[in-house]
């Protein structure tokens, strides 16, 4: 049977060309992989190669023609033993049977390869993320001790390293330094140097080799010095860690853990002081983890070192050293994506994460003092955001200020308000207020560093404008 | 020190191999390479029709590196490259079905058609991708040593990336790495002289095999247009890295015969230049006259060969156009692990 041979499309974009030149003529034998044509596309002259063997039976579009669209048959070609009475007999096969939208049928289906499985069923609309289970962490804290930020976090990794072999932590200085900030102090010497690795400053190349060791089933913890430093990373934690999964059509997750301290330290200047929460929370298939208390840190990092997915778990130096009460029982884990009210009340919302819980806290503490009852929510997970626990208290508050460190635009704020205008639009009393890092490189003199970053008072004023006071 | 261990391992290529390996190995390479070469240029041709889109590059002319490479790796060895990834899923023994309907974008396909030509992957034939950031897979491959060292499996983590990624500073970083811990690890630098368009010499001081020695990274330069030489060379060094010696770098001279992408209409080199290597290294070409020559088989077998690739290739087209798109729910899967 001849075989018509059509006009390829030879880029993305790509709907019709010129066929500029015939490099076969009628008559002439043809290989795979001979050029055929030469043809111009809406960006270069293109040669064509043949891919099926045989002689050129017939030429149908003659060279020097103009807007001849992607798949018309330019030529025919004879297969071996046939001639040109061939031609005549019509109902040319073509190369390749025209696709167009094949009906799905279920016979194909099931001839798929055995790696592929059929599709889950799914939700056919987008669907703000499943609500996290409630946290079942009172209980907990019938038995407390007192632990700073950075033994939580300590206690945290050794606890789950001792639970699961697979789990490993690498990065600068995490070993024999015992950590940058201390955080992993004693890790070592219980763990080995097989399990605690120091890694060289390296940020790419370790991000990356943590999450290739990942994708073959390893748990890593990978500790940035600073998530400044992280920047160096940002294309394994993106592309590689969070992507993966969806590129492999479910075969292959990244079960790793990026952590260090996030934001402003104090007097260390414009590229060591930045808030990376809103660059990780735009993106689908990381979770993002940022802790406030000593419990907060340990409940959510053995979490998230338990979660099979990429989890970046945001820090902050300054905590480091704060103490709480901590639950004494190894099986206190709490639910990512759960934020925490920490205080209840009825007059204004105020969100917060991070080291910005303590502010929130204490400006609610100055708002009573004049009346008003603020409620303080701790965010704890930034993706997937716990929007019913926020909309919930708008819904009783009628009032939203949103709190964070990092710059406004586009932040975490702004995520804010688009929930309210979608979720909350009818309850909102005032318009939402945003409390944010001010639009600026971090300076380093004490009184700009200040100015720069959202206060206490800041937040005190910002309520009150919401109540109308 | 590693500038003094600078070998070629050309020299015997011609005679000791054709005699140590067997017919049926000999038909096995020629076999594999052929199925990479015919599914190519069905890839290319379907592309034509517009039954794939985006980007895709074409492996035609490599065969050799990817199936010499393989056939020196063991069960529960990993296998992870870039966007040129064709071939290496092929020659990891994953289903041509599978990977033509990926290229259509067709639930049928490895990644359900979410992933396309770039983004495959198989755990079960222990290919980890298919990576489109020229370079990016070095690092991970890197991880995957880690990984055979850390659970102690005795497995070789073999890294394909090209002359164009590495120039890319975290390659550098793994071998750094790589060195240091003694992972198990063969970096294969496939160079087919082109990074896009840009030829080495504008783009590369100094050799590519060298590239390693400052960290006391063996390297060594391969004819990569002949399989027995590839095969060779990755026999001998994949052993002595699973001997536990740290990474090896080989450099396989090799050469593209399209363009980097589908749209690339290759100006930056001659006819003259393509036609010589197609003429004189086809690598299908040299092995097929190294058959005959040799009594391992005659026209009539290898025709027979061919005949059963073209029907695997066939059946893969004909399934990656019958296979249905993926159902819009599918969007809304494997973004996260359901926890």
């Amino acid at each position: 049977m001849p075989i018509e041979v059509l006009m390829p499309a030879l880029s993305p974009t790509m709907t019709e060309g010129k066929l500029a030149k015939w490099v076969k003529k009628e008559g002439d034998t043809v290989k795979s992989g001979d050029v055929l044509a030469e043809i111009e596309t809406d960006k270069a002259t293109m040669e064509v190669e043949a891919v099926d063997e045989g002689r050129v039976g017939k030429i149908l579009v003659p060279e020097g023609t103009d807007n001849v669209a992607v798949n018309t048959p330019i030529a025919v070609l004879l297969e071996e033993g046939e001639d040109e009475s061939a031609l005549s007999k019509g109902g040319n096969a073509p190369a390749v049977a025209a696709p167009a939208n094949a009906a799905p049928a279920s016979e194909e289906t099931k001839a798929a390869p055995s790696a592929v499985q059929a599709p889950a069923p799914a939700p056919t609309v987008p669907a703000a993320p499943a609500s996290a289970p409630d946290s079942d962490e009172d209980k907990f804290f019938a038995k407390t001790v007192k632990k700073t930020v950075r033994e939580a976090l300590r206690d945290a990794m050794a606890e789950e390293m001792r639970r699961d072999e697979k789990v490993f932590v690498m990065g600068e200085e995490v070993a024999q330094y015992q950590g940058a900030y201390k955080v992993t102090q004693g890790l070592l010497q219980e763990f080995g140097e097989r399990r605690v690795i120091d890694t060289p400053i390296t940020e790419i190349g370790f991000a990356g080799l943590g999450v290739g060791a990942s994708f073959k089933g390893l748990k890593p913890i990978v500790e940035f010095m600073t998530f400044n430093f992280a920047m160096q990373a940002i294309d394994h934690i993106i592309n590689s860690a969070a992507k993966t999964l969806y590129m492999s059509g479910g075969q292959m997750g990244s079960p790793i853990v990026f952590r260090g301290p996030n934001g402003a330290a104090a007097r260390v200047a414009a590229q060591h002081s930045q808030c990376y929460a809103s660059w990780y929370a735009h993106c689908p298939g990381l979770k993002v983890v940022s802790p406030w208390s000593a419990a907060d840190a340990k409940g959510l990092l053995k979490a998230a070192i338990r979660d099979p997915n990429p989890v970046v778990f945001l820090e902050n130096e300054i905590l480091y050293g704060q103490s709480f009460e901590v639950p004494e029982d190894e099986e206190f884990v709490l639910p990512i994506g759960k934020a925490k009210i920490e205080r209840a009340g009825k007059d204004v919302t105020i969100t917060a994460f991070s080291i910005m819980v303590g502010h929130a806290l204490a400006a609610a503490e100055e708002l009573a003092k004049e009346g008003i009852d603020a409620e303080v929510i701790n965010l704890r997970t930034i993706r997937p955001l716990d929007t019913a626990t926020i909309v919930n208290s708008v819904k009783k508050t009628n009032r939203l200020v949103s709190v964070e460190e990092g710059w406004p635009f586009a932040g975490i704020g702004s995520e804010m308000c688009a929930l309210m205008m979608e979720q909350a639009f009818d309850y909102l009393d005032a318009p939402v207020a945003r409390v944010a890092g001010l639009d600026v490189p971090m300076p380093y003199a004490a009184n700009l560093e200040k100015l720069a970053l959202p206060q206490v008072a800041d937040i005190v004023k910002a309520a009150k404008q919401a109540c109308y006071r | 020190m590693a500038a003094s261990r600078r070998r070629s391992t050309k020299a015997q290529t011609d005679t000791a191999p054709a005699q140590a390996v067997s017919s049926e190995e000999l038909l096995h390479y020629y076999r594999e390479m052929l199925l990479i070469r015919r599914f190519e240029e069905k890839a290319g041709q379907l592309y034509g029709m517009g039954l794939i889109g985006g980007f895709c590059h074409l492996y035609i002319g490599q065969e050799a590196v990817v199936v010499g490479v393989q056939a020196a790796l063991k069960q529960g060895d990993t296998v992870i490259t870039s966007y040129r990834d064709h071939g290496h899923m092929l020659a990891c023994g994953m289903e041509a079905k599978g990977v033509m309907a990926e290229l259509t974008g067709r639930i049928g396909g490895y990644s359900k058609g979410k992933g396309g030509s770039m983004h495959m992957f198989s755990r079960e034939k222990n290919f980890y991708g298919g990576h489109g950031i020229v370079g990016g897979q070095v690092p991970l491959g890197t991880g995957l040593a880690f990984a055979h060292k850390y659970l102690n499996d005795g497995g070789v983590s073999a890294v394909y990336c090209g002359d164009g990624a590495i120039n890319q500073g975290q390659v550098y970083e793994s071998f750094n790495m790589a060195a240091l811990w003694k992972l198990p690890v063969l970096f294969v630098i496939e160079n087919n002289k082109y990074a896009m368009g840009t030829s080495q010499e504008r783009a590369s001081a100094g050799e590519l095999h060298q590239r390693g020695a400052a960290y006391g990274i063996p390297g060594y330069q391969v004819n990569g247009m002949d399989v027995l030489e590839v095969k060779e060379a990755a026999d001998k060094w994949v052993n002595y890295i699973r001997e536990g010696n740290g990474p090896v770098i080989l450099e396989m001279k090799t050469y593209r015969y399209r363009g980097h992408s589908m749209s690339d209409p290759a100006k930056y080199r001659t006819k003259e230049e393509v036609e010589k290597m197609r003429s004189e290294s086809d690598p299908i070409d040299q092995l097929k006259s190294k058959l005959l020559a040799g009594g391992h088989a005659d026209e009539d077998k290898l025709k027979e060969i061919d005949r059963a690739v073209k029907a695997i290739v066939t059946e893969s087209a004909e399934f990656a156009q019958q296979s249905p798109e993926p159902d819009p729910s599918e969007l809304w899967t494997d973004i996260l692990v359901e926890t």
